[in-house]
Order: C-alpha cells, then structure tokens, then sequence
C-alpha cells in the first residue's frame, strides 16, 4: 500500500524536505555495508563535505594528567582510552549502553564510554579505574575492598562496577545494600556473582567513611 | 540484532554553542545532518550502520538548551537536561514528582546520567526490524514483517495500528502528557508550541516520523504548567528485567480530587500504539466519580475497548486494564501485607 505523499491535515507548511526522502536518503547510505566502505563513501549530496570526518589532535583530561591524541570525529571514548592512550582497564564488551564494563566518570559522574563521543568531553575531567588510585600509589578503598573480600570471580566486569560504585558514593556515601544495588545497577557481571559484589562495594564504602573521619 | 562493528562510519562533528548556530548549520545541511543530544538512541543507529549522516550536530554545548526555571508556576525543562537532572531537581520532586518518577524507570543509571528529556521524548521506535534496517514500512519500504504469523511481536501494539505495528518505547511521553506539558520547537519559521500528546506522529498520519520535528527543526524545551502540582499522581512501567529495559506497557497518570470524587484527571499510556496513548473517554467517564476500587474497574474495562491483539501480545490487553485501573482507583495492599 502506498504512502499517502501529501501532509495530513493541519500540518505544518514547513521545510519541503519530506522525513520519508531524508529516510530514504540516510539508508541508501547504509545498504552497502563493509570494512573496505568505511573510508571509501562516494559522496551521495552536494552537501557532503568532501572530507568525511578526520581525525584532530585533542587533549583530554584523564586520571588528573592532559593527554594529547588524535581521535576520530566518530570516535568513542572507550576506544580513545583503550587504544589511543592505552588505558585498557576500561573495558569494551556490548559496545551497546547495555553491560556497564566500560563505565568511567565524567566530571565524577558515571556514564559508558561506549556511548560517548571523545569530541564531546574535552572540557570534562575523565576518570578510569586507572585513575582511582592515589598518585601514590595507594589504592582507593573499592580496591582494597576487592582484595580483603576477594569480591570477583573473572573480574572482567571489575572496573566498570568500581567506577560506578565510587561515582555513585560521590552521591549517597552511606547507602543501605539496596541502595547501592540500585546505584550499580546498570552493569552487568557475567559470572553473577551480585552478592559479593555488594559485599564488597559496602566494605569499600564503609573503609571510604573510615578515611574520610580518619 | 544488534551487529557489531569495528567503529561508527565517519562523519563531520559540528559542536555550535548557541541554539541559533545549531539551527544554522542544521538549515545548511538539512537532510544530510542528524541531531545529536545525549546519543542514547542515535548511536545504534550510527554503530549499526542503518543511518549514515554525512554531519552530526552535537547539542551538548548548547548550554541554553538546558537546565530547569521556574515558568509561570510551572517549570521550564531544557530540552538537553538529562534525565538524572529531572528526577534529582527538588521543583520536580515536590510539584511534579510523577514526571521524576517516569524518568526514574528509565533504562539505567548510566543512560540516565547522558539521556535527554528532550531525546527521550523523540526517539525512534524500537522494532527490531526496523532497527536492523529491513525495508519496512516505516523505512519507506512496502512490507511489515512483526506482523506476520511468525513476525515477533511481543511488544508490540495492540491499539493504533496501520502497517506499522510498533509502539513508542518512552517512559517519559504519557507522564508529560498526563502533567498537561507543552513542547517548544524552534523551526525554520519560527518558535512553536504544542501540546504534548500532538507532539507525536503515529503512521495513519505519516509512516516514516515519530513527531513532528521536520529536518532542521530543534526541540527546545518542555514546558509543564501549574495545573497539576502537587496533585495525586500514579506512574507504574512493566517490563521484563528492572534494569534496561523498555517498557511493555506504562500508565501515567494526574487527579484532582474533593469532596471524595475526582474533580480533573489525565491518564496515558504508551507502549501501546504507535503514539503514547491519552485516554480521553476514561478520563471523561470517571470524572465525577469516587477514586475508587470500582471505578478502577470500570476505568480499566474502557480503556482497552477496541483493543487488537497480535499474534504474540494479547497479554497486553489484561496488563493495560490492570494498569489503568491501579491508576484511578489506586492499587490494593495484598492480604498478605
Ligand atoms: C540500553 C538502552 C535502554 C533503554 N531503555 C529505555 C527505557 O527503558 N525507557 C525509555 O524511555 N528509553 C530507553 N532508552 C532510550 C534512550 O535512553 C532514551 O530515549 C534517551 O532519553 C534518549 O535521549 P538522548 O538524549 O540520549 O537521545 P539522542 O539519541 O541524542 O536523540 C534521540 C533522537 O531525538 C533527536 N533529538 C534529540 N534531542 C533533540 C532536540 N533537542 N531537538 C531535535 N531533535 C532531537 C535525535 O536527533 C535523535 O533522533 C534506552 C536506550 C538504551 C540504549
């Protein structure tokens, strides 16, 4: 059945561009999908600027240090730290928002690296499980926690829980079990071993009060 | 379905720190650009390679696009606050904490942390076959394949269907439509406001849109009058695991209530239909009445007259009844509590 072309009703007069040919426009693009497509688009519009994309040199404030990179205008922060500066504590599993090992904070909020673009973060400061310890070398209380209560099995999924627990405390430093439950709750440990890890992000978060009195 | 690929296909970044720019360089572009605001919807497309926008216009640092303002005893949402921000904002929590307890059931903390009100309230549908970019209907192609014998269509629609069959996944449309909001666009010609629930575009009227943003247009913020503040409100999402996931069904709803009968209700759904769903027979025939067990019941028995199931989404129907009726009578305690 054919599409009804003309706007219904009310509609508004506005830009002639119809969303079924900036539909058809936009897939087009996509139908031909392969590695060797990746640098090679034809481009389809007038519009289209002649160079796709490039990389530009960026610096980035990571664990408290400005690191310099070129990163792809594309490019996500997961793969800037993991194969750019060679912070590869962050992990990349789903690459889809959807699994949480890939967490870092942003200006001391969770967020999954996947899902964000290096361009946009270049005035953030970035913290990855490489950054939590202290310039020191002493390791934040999540980490010693981890060691004292042996809190994960493969430890695949490990930074990305410590990141959103430790952005998490930020905001409540003195959670119930549930709390913290729902504070990481958007990642995922493939070994389900959820209990001890609770136990130990409450162990960790009573050693964090214990310092913060101390 | 989900395809994993090396990185998103290149594109040009453009980040202007005014509204005005960002409308610019979206008029320049037009059809070649894509809106970018928190990415929570627009990166599966872009990873999975079904659109490939030769421009990105990233509205992150459009800082007048965002925040919460008091607005004529109402307040003013930007449209790139993040959902955390809304369900965290005191006026939110104390006048329209209906809204911060939609945003609250949304996906999970991370997302919450970066997803926008105004992305959350236009983003696509999320019919697997559409994402993974098969020719259906709603991609300008001439077929629906969730609604075959065999088609996948658990979440699908059992109200509003023509073609396409897939429901508007947002937590947070029926609670905004519920509270009465207002959405501001700026066009080409202009700034526009309408009502929430005329904000979205089901496939009867247009099959490829899920709003009315034309290419160029922005969505500037929500506005959410004084009308409700501080009334009783009823938010309640089912869906399969606690975290993640969208909804099944949602029920949002707002009542006066004096004298022991409801003065002024608005109720929506949404994972419904195409379009969040505002029930205005429902609204209309519990008016005047007690907020009730029975006219819960009979709230809940009207709202899914008409009701068309699919092959695998019936159960749709008793759970939309179920909610609409805890959401004008209130919901019992169990016995056992
Ligand atoms: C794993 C996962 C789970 C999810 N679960 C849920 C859920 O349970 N409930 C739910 O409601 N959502 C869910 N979502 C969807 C997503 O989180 C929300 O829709 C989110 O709020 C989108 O906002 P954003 O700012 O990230 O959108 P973006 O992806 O940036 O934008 C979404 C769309 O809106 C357009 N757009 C955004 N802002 C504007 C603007 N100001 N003007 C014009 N156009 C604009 C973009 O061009 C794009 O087309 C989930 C997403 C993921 C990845």
């Amino acid at each position: 059945m054919p599409e009804p072309e003309a706007p219904p009703p009310g509609a508004s007069a506005g830009p002639a561009l119809s969303r079924r040919k900036f539909i058809l426009g936009v897939i087009a693009g996509g139908a031909v999908v392969s590695a060797a497509s990746y640098r090679l688009l034809a481009p389809r519009a007038a519009s289209r600027p002649a160079l796709l994309g490039g990389e530009r040199l960026l610096t980035l404030r990571v664990n408290g240090r400005l690191r310099r990179a070129e990163v792809a205008q594309q490019e996500t922060l997961a793969w800037t730290l993991r194969y750019k500066l060679g912070l590869t504590g962050t992990k990349l599993a789903c690459d889809r928002a959807e699994c949480g090992s890939c967490t870092v904070l942003l200006d001391d909020v969770p967020h999954y690296a996947c899902s964000v673009l290096t361009h946009t973060v270049r005035n953030r400061a970035v913290t990855t499980v490489e950054g939590l310890a202290a310039p020191d070398g002493k390791l934040h209380p999540l980490q010693q926690a981890v060691i004292a209560e042996q809190g994960f099995q493969c430890a695949f999924c490990m930074s990305g829980f410590l990141m959103a627990a430790a952005g998490f405390l930020k905001t409540n430093p003195n959670p119930t079990r549930t709390e913290m439950a729902h504070g990481v709750s958007g990642n995922l440990c493939r070994c389900q071993d959820y209990s001890k890890i609770l136990d130990t992000l409450m162990h960790g978060a009573e050693l964090m009060r214990k310092g913060a009195q101390a | 379905m989900a395809v994993v690929r090396d990185i998103m296909a290149p594109f040009d970044l453009l980040q202007p720190s005014t509204a005005a720019e960002a409308q610019r360089l979206l008029a320049r572009y037009g059809a070649d650009a894509w809106v970018l605001a928190g990415g929570m919807d627009s990166f599966d497309w872009l990873k999975d390679r079904i659109k490939k926008p030769a421009v990105v216009v990233d509205l992150s640092g459009v800082t007048e696009l965002r925040g919460i303002r008091p607005w004529n005893g109402g307040l003013e949402i930007g449209a790139m606050t993040t959902l955390a921000e809304v369900a965290n904002h005191p006026g939110v929590q104390k006048n329209f904490s209906l809204l911060a307890d939609a945003v609250r059931h949304v996906a999970s903390p991370q997302i919450r942390n970066q997803a926008t009100l105004g992305g959350n309230v236009s983003q696509d549908v999320r019919c697997w076959y559409y994402r993974a970019g098969w020719p259906c209907y709603r991609a300008a192609g001439e077929t629906c394949f969730a609604d075959t014998p065999v088609g996948r269509n658990r979440e699908h629609a059992i109200f509003g269907a023509d073609r396409c069959v897939a429901v508007h996944p947002s937590d947070s449309a029926p609670a905004l439509i519920a509270l009465g909001a207002q959405f501001v666009l700026r066009t080409a010609s202009g700034e526009r406001v309408i009502e929430a629930e005329d904000y979205f575009v089901g496939p009867n009227r247009e099959i490829t849109r899920i709003n009315l943003l034309q290419p160029g247009d922005l969505l500037a913020s929500i506005r959410i009058p004084s009308d409700f503040a501080g009334a009783r409100f009823y938010f309640e999402k089912v869906r399969d695991r606690n975290v993640w996931d969208f909804p099944l069904l949602n029920v949002a709803s707002a009542m006066r209530v004096s004298g022991g009968v409801i003065q002024s209700v608005r109720l929506a759904v949404n994972a419904a239909a195409p379009t969040p769903l505002r029930l205005r027979r429902v609204e209309a025939a519990v008016a005047g009445k007690p907020p009730d067990a029975s006219t819960g019941a009979m709230a809940g028995e009207l709202a899914v007259q008409g009701a068309v199931p699919l092959q695998f989404n019936a159960f749709k129907i008793p759970l939309m009844r179920n909610l609409v009726k805890r959401a004008i009578g209130g919901v019992e305690k169990a016995v056992w509590a």
